[in-house]
């Protein structure tokens, strides 16, 4: 018990981390994307503080509850998502051995804390009393449903191919080299991990499906009513799971934590048989994710500042007339292709 | 007459529908990002779809017209400057050649191509502006960015010339306040040929983005007739099909600016064609004539269009020797009479009426402006459309309040 409190301490620091420096780096890349410098005072030449500086501003906010509000929801909404968000960490490994609780379905639990997510985004703009967060909030209902369902069945391809729901367990058996990536398993394999990129963007409220938040129509859909501290919770929740999502990506298609060539092999690291060699291993291990989700992460970015933003039935389109058939091709072609090969 | 996107149900459709959900009015500003300044839309929506907009103006009148009959003819150019206030430089000329015809006065050729000059300039720094911000409209923040870079070249050649970013008050009656200083025609050059390597970015991001393409075409389309019922004029009109542009078919003092000049008339003919075509990038298959994506992309063929005209005004700006006329004393009096004379500004046709009775002060000073019956077709276009289009047909008209209110 004090084991799990503790790992899910470090792990919510990490994740505070994570977040900061995601706010940063989406600054960071942005601005080059664009031409411009982005921060350049806080911390040195590269603006590294600039989230401890935005930090501590939004503490500084005022912090309003319209009159309208339903305001135990109100307040309730914005925690639901964080901790939705947070516990995603909780089963996330980030090497074999540094996972908090390590369980035979735990792909099934991220599905589930990701729909779980939803729930305080839909309260925070039906709480709001604001016809704009409410239509943010129906159209962040609308997007679920149309992503949800080719997202589980790309998710589930990899269970497939591995024959567990253990993200340990998938990502061990990706494990010596990148040809023995479920991305390059298969062809049906790897039209499921594009299907899953799409999918999953959809359900970061990212561009070009960011409708929920879309800043031209809908002034600020959900969050319009949020300000100060509430307001940062729900930013901090979209960048903890564009990373955690990322990382779920690559654990699930991109051999999780382990690089593209056997390195740890070939040294023989495994064979010394000592401690250390293990805590090495994990080391490295956590350090070629944490490399991988922040790739993902990159072309996350790189799309959102990109692209233009679909309307809504465009993305009911994408998502249910174009993902679903491509991801039910993906699933059982990767089903034939398991039991043929 | 009834104009409706193709992508869209008509609301005949969800009035059968068994459960009705209750009609909402949303008031869309004034504070709103994509209502482009202070105008308030009033929707009538029923979820996602929108069954009517009502525009509300009227935040923005400063009695520019009633301070016209208050100061001498050359004292308000700059209250022109400030009706649209993205192009400065078209608003002064379309006051000083009505003040002009009024007084018979001519202006010397180099100040005619040098007032060539400075509006198709400012044609293209306002047209940059309507690009990117039809760009964040759409949720594209990134093309934003790339149009106010090349929009600070320009506006860094016009303080050069005349000390002002925005409110230039430098073309005036009589001519132009002042010849351009050395070396600006260089810069201006150096500029037009940095400028036409940044413009294939804006294409690759917007006119030919996939996403782009299904956000505009097809959206908000506006027939001729219509167009033409509405009095719409500029882009938005030339956007639906007709090839109308006052620098062509305007009054012979300002067309005489522009018959030296060689440039095409950007509007697509019925099949969505336009002339040159080969050297711009093809016209999508879903655009429909008169829909967003064409009004869109009418500012970007004028874009292509007005650095060629500069090019060629330069060249002959620089060939004459001479003044660039002659600026009126502020107490010169107008004759009895009146004059009226439209000009093309890059948001379409600006009309100025000027009144005198022998005094230095109008009796009455009027502006046309093209904004304000572009606005005026918005509840036309926006019936049945979803939300997510009314940034895109608001952003596609490109209006500057201040000179809908002026």
């Amino acid at each position: 018990m004090l084991y799990i409190l503790l790992s899910s301490l470090i792990l919510l620091f990490f994740a505070f981390t994570i977040a900061a420096f995601l706010v940063w780096a989406e600054r960071k890349i942005a601005a080059r994307i664009q031409d411009r410098l982005g921060p350049t005072r806080v911390g040195g030449r590269f603006g590294w503080l600039q989230s401890v500086a935005d930090g501590i501003k939004i503490l500084g906010k005022e912090d309003i509850i319209p009159k309208d509000a339903d305001a135990v929801l109100f307040r309730i909404a914005p925690y639901l998502t964080l901790a939705a968000a947070f516990s995603w960490f909780v089963v996330l490994p980030l090497s074999e051995h540094f996972v908090v609780v390590r369980f035979e379905s735990a792909l099934v639990f991220l599905l589930a804390l990701s729909g779980l997510e939803i729930y305080g985004v839909l309260m925070g703009g039906y709480a709001s009393g604001s016809k704009w967060s409410l239509i943010g909030a129906m159209r962040e209902a609308v997007q679920v449903v149309s992503y949800e369902v080719p997202l589980a069945l790309c998710a589930v391809i990899p269970v497939l191919l591995s024959g567990s729901m253990d993200l340990v367990t998938i990502a061990d058996s990706q494990s010596g080299g990148f040809w023995n990536w479920f991305l390059f398993d298969n062809p049906f394999a790897f039209l499921g991990f594009w299907v899953f990129v799409v999918c999953a963007t959809a359900g970061l409220n990212r561009a070009p499906f960011d409708l929920p938040e879309a800043e031209s129509e809908l002034v600020s859909g959900y969050m319009t009513e949020y300000s100060g501290f509430r307001w940062a919770v729900f930013m901090l929740t979209e960048y903890v799971l564009m990373f955690v999502v990322s990382a779920l990506a690559a654990i699930l298609f991109l051999g999780g934590w382990h690089g593209p060539f056997p390195l740890a092999d070939w040294l023989g690291i495994d064979s010394l048989g000592q401690p250390w060699a293990i805590w090495l291993r994990n080391f490295l291990g956590i350090i070629t994710l944490l490399a991988k989700a922040l790739l993902g992460t990159l072309g996350i970015i790189w799309a959102r500042w990109t692209l233009p933003r679909l309307r809504i039935d465009q993305v009911m389109t994408v998502c249910l007339k174009y993902c679903l058939p491509l991801a039910t091709t993906a699933f059982f072609g990767s089903l034939a292709w398991k039991i043929g090969f | 007459m009834s104009v409706r996107s193709r992508n869209v149900l008509p609301p005949e459709y969800w009035q059968s529908y068994e459960i009705q959900t209750e009609d909402w009015l949303i008031n869309m500003g004034p504070q709103h990002p994509s209502t482009h300044g202070v105008l308030r839309l009033v929707l009538k929506t029923r979820g996602e779809l929108v069954l009517e907009v009502t525009p509300y103006i009227g935040y923005l009148h400063r009695c520019a017209e009633k301070i016209g009959e208050n100061v001498a003819a050359q004292q308000w150019i700059p209250y022109t400057d400030r009706m649209d206030y993205l192009s400065a430089m078209n608003m002064n000329l379309g006051w000083a050649l009505t003040v002009e015809k009024l007084l018979g006065v001519e202006v010397p050729e180099r100040g005619r191509h040098l007032r060539v000059i400075l509006a198709e300039l400012n044609r293209i720094a306002s047209h940059l502006v309507a690009v990117g911000t039809y760009a964040l409209d759409l949720g594209n923040f990134t093309p934003f960015m790339y149009c106010f870079r090349e929009r600070e070249k320009i506006l860094n050649l016009f303080e050069w010339a005349c000390g002002a970013r925005l409110t230039y008050s430098f073309i005036v009656i009589g001519g132009v306040r002042a010849d351009l200083p050395k070396g600006w025609v260089q810069a201006c050059e150096k500029f037009l040929s940095d400028f036409e390597r940044a413009i294939p970015d804006l294409h690759a991001l917007l006119t030919q983005n996939k996403i782009f393409i299904s956000r505009t075409a097809g959206v908000g389309v506006l027939p001729s007739d219509v167009a033409i019922q509405y009095g719409c004029t500029g882009p938005v009109l030339r956007g639906s099909g007709v090839a109308w542009d006052l620098r062509r078919h305007g009054e012979p003092l300002y067309t005489r600016m522009y018959e030296e000049y060689d440039f095409q008339i950007a509007a697509p003919d019925e099949n969505g064609k336009y002339p040159k075509q080969e050297i711009f990038p093809p016209v999508p298959r879903e655009a429909v004539v008169g829909d967003c994506w064409h009004r869109f992309f009418v500012r970007m063929y004028e874009i292509h269009e007005s650095i060629s005209i500069i090019r060629q005004a330069l060249d002959k700006y620089s060939q004459i020797r001479g003044p660039v006329g002659d600026p009126i004393k502020h107490t010169q009096k107008l004759p009895a009479g009146e004059a009226y004379l439209e000009t093309e500004c890059p948001r379409g046709q600006m009309g100025f009426l000027v009144v005198g009775n022998n005094s230095p002060v109008p009796w009455r000073a009027r502006a046309r402006s093209g904004s304000f019956c572009n606005l005026s077709v918005l509840p036309e276009l926006c019936r049945g459309v979803l939300l997510a289009d009314i940034p895109a047909i608001v952003g596609s008209l490109d209006i500057v309040l201040g000179e809908v209110d002026r």
